[in-house]
């Protein structure tokens, strides 16, 4: 019995000198902190800029391979030309669902960044509020509009990179049958459906496109079923507008390809250039991407905040003319020629005016009845 | 030997959390982070300032309600995995309510909470009802009841409430729990009378179950189905009713959402993860209205602070959710926990 007691109380005492220790250690750890921090900054003002930049990503998160990723990219690769370093100067928070924006955005307001990047359309009203409480922090957003002298709002014409995808998917089908998975049925991903399929139809007006969304951005399973369905109905080409549900996509394609290898189908891909998804073996299920730059926006809108010449109020939008929407030619073998030609050739009738790309359902289809 | 049990509800959980804390700390260690700058942090993005106070409490709200949910449910011996799909609905329905009615604050809110709670209810009802009247399996159910609320809720929002856009109006004022006197207190934060509601929850909860007559039946039905039928009671009846209450509580964790945090609906590209998170909270709870409030609270900490850890020390978010992981792991295996303090005595003796 006395020695059941003692065990408790060593038990306890021990619990208590644990946190106490870790009391302890705390503080000084903070002080440790509070002093690296300092001595860092100081440094920073002596050698290069004292202008920092922050992002928070949207649920995606900054390895999502799609546009978090491409404007993390870009805000390092501007924080690396001005010497600065990760948490010293540029930095990003992730959000791991919806209500992070506001706790991420107000951390990065309160650690005194200059410039604070919302990544994604589901920021909007966050950075919207954000932005009329803090009048002296400069805040861009990007896929969306928000309206404040202090914001900049970065979007960009996927509808153009769309139909020269779809002219490309329309010259590469075999069955004339072409696939589009989108992400979340929204007005953003609309304006990749429908400047798809004006493109393809612009090629040839007897392809059809199914149409298909996975009411998710990170659901792969949900994309590898949509697409596994559409590879089954003669479909050769899909396009995915669909962040993480697109790896289900190209999943199932390299599957597809694994086991026939003399099959022909293809993905295209979206936001960046996702020529390493398709790799299977010595062949390559991406046929193309629609390479959105982002992280040549984020570079540019920070460079400019830097210089004192921050575009505040403005809605930057981002096009072909812009260099801020590409079409990738990595996979040489698929994209032959003849297709880059015809994808050229479409790109200067958009650039002259004389294509207008519809970025709308209603737009498609008035694009449609005038073919 | 009840005092025994009771104190050992009490210590498993505390040894789960500090055991899970522990674990953490190895983690962190090993992949060469610094645990005490990381925990620090942790402290820091929860209680560091008025912002982060008032969004903690935020975010225990509906963590309290959906730990309810299914603490409840698990009294009468089931397995309510549901309140994911009844947090969707009373999301969807208390923001309808805000967005569609004019009325004055005294009428036009509680109306609004309790179409929330009500719309959690009826997504319980199905579940309860096919369990007493069929019995399928509520699991199975409640799991299927999610996806349903999920795409159905996004088509409303979409084709109904707005045109085919990606997020509804905010609510009418008069519908809203947000208190700009409190978020004046904490820097803007979003917290907003919510917290009252969900531990006012926790008060009805304690005394239906401990109090009253319908408690007991329902108690009765969790510890054995065959007996409270020989006892007369009307065991059909005490399951819907049980599956109703729960889902009336997850319901109000929506409510909390639409009407306080946000003032509208998004479209949802995914579950919400409270429902499953007041899983979790029932468990660590130990099923107890004040275990529960008290779980949700250590969660709501957790993820709340988790936020500051990668900014503040570097450490990935991902480490909270497998602290938060472990913690779990260890209160379901209190037996283990169980036989180390029951070892311990024998030795003692």
């Amino acid at each position: 019995m006395r020695n059941r007691k003692f065990i408790l109380f060593a038990l306890l005492l021990t619990i208590g000198l644990v946190l106490a220790a870790c009391g302890g250690g705390d503080n000084n750890e903070n002080a440790n902190n509070n002093n690296n921090d300092a001595s860092g900054d100081n440094g920073n003002n002596e050698e290069t800029t004292d202008f920092s930049a922050a992002m928070v990503t949207d649920i995606g998160g900054v390895d999502d391979k799609s546009f978090n990723q491409s404007a993390w990219e870009g805000l390092k690769a501007w924080g690396e030309d001005n010497g600065l370093s990760q948490g010293n100067g540029f930095d990003y928070a992730q959000s791991d669902a919806p209500e992070d924006y506001v706790p991420n955005i107000t951390r990065l307001v309160r650690d005194n960044y200059d410039l604070i990047f919302g990544i994604g359309f589901e920021l909007k009203e966050d950075i919207q509020d954000a932005a009329e409480k803090n009048e002296n922090t400069y805040f861009g957003l990007v896929d969306d509009l928000v309206d404040s002298p202090n914001a900049v709002s970065i979007t960009f014409k996927e509808h153009q990179g769309s139909f020269l995808v779809g002219v490309a998917a329309a010259l590469k089908t075999e069955t004339n049958k072409l696939g589009f998975v989108g992400g979340v049925d929204s007005p953003l991903i609309n304006k990749f459906e429908a400047g798809f399929i004006a493109g393809a139809k612009s090629v040839n007006p007897d392809i059809t496109v199914n149409v298909q969304y996975a009411e998710s951005f990170g659901d792969s399973s949900k994309g590898k079923m949509i697409a596994a369905d559409m590879y089954n109905n003669d479909i050769d080409v899909i396009y995915h507008a669909s962040g993480g549900t697109g790896n289900g996509v190209f999943n199932e394609a390299r599957d597809l390809k694994n086991a026939e290898p003399d099959r022909a189908i293809w993905v295209i891909g979206v936001d960046r250039d996702q020529h390493e998804e398709g790799e299977i073996g010595d062949h390559n299920v991406t046929l193309t991407s629609m390479v959105k730059r982002v992280d040549v926006a984020v570079q540019d809108v920070t460079k400019r905040a830097q210089d004192g010449d921050f575009p505040g109020g403005e809605q930057l939008e981002y096009g072909l003319e812009e260099n801020g929407i590409a079409v990738a030619t990595t996979n040489e073998e698929a994209m032959t020629d003849d297709i880059i030609s015809a994808v050229e050739e479409w790109k200067e009738k958009i650039l002259n005016g004389d294509v207008e790309v519809p970025s709308t359902r209603d737009e498609l289809k008035a694009f449609e009845e005038a073919l | 030997m009840t005092s025994n049990n009771k104190l050992f509800a009490l210590i498993i959980p505390v040894i789960s959390v500090f055991l899970g804390l522990l674990a953490g700390a190895i983690i962190m260690l090993l992949s060469g982070y610094n645990p005490i700058e990381g925990y620090s942090a942790l402290w820091r993005g929860a209680f560091g300032d008025a912002f982060t106070i008032g969004e903690t409490i935020r975010r225990t709200t509906p963590l309290i309600l959906t730990g309810l949910a299914v603490a409840f449910a698990f009294r009468s011996g089931l397995f309510n995995i549901g309140a994911e799909g009844q947090v969707i609905v009373g999301w969807l329905a208390a923001v309808w309510v805000g967005l569609a009615i004019e009325a004055p604050m005294i009428i036009h809110l509680p109306l609004a909470v309790l179409a929330g709670a009500l719309a959690g209810g009826l997504w319980g009802f199905v579940p309860g009802l096919l369990k007493a009247k069929l019995g399928v399996h509520e699991v199975i159910i409640t799991i299927m009841m999610n996806y349903i609320a999920l795409y159905i809720s996004n088509e409303i929002i979409r084709s109904v409430l707005t045109d085919h856009a990606t997020k509804t109006d905010q609510i009418a004022s008069s519908a809203s729990l947000a208190s700009e006197w409190l978020q004046g207190l904490t820097y803007y934060s979003r917290i907003h009378y919510g917290f009252l509601i969900a531990i006012f929850a926790a008060v009805i909860m304690w005394f239906l179950i401990q109090r009253t007559t319908i408690g007991y039946e329902l108690k009765a039905v969790g510890f054995n189905q065959h007996a409270s039928k020989y006892s007369g009671m009307n065991v059909s009846k005490n399951i819907i009713i049980s599956m109703v209450i729960a889902g009336g509580f997850a319901g109000l964790a929506g409510a909390m959402e639409g009407l306080g945090t946000y003032g509208n609906i998004h479209l949802m590209s995914g579950f919400t993860n409270l429902g499953f998170d007041g899983i979790a909270v029932a468990l660590l709870g130990a099923n107890n209205a004040f275990g529960v409030v008290l779980a949700a609270l250590l969660f709501g900490v957790l993820k709340e602070g988790a936020g500051e850890m990668p900014t503040g020390a570097g450490v990935p978010t991902e480490l909270v959710d497998i602290i938060i992981a472990l913690i779990i792991f260890f209160v379901a295996s209190s037996y283990i926990i169980r036989w180390a303090l029951l070892r311990f005595k024998k030795e003692g003796k």
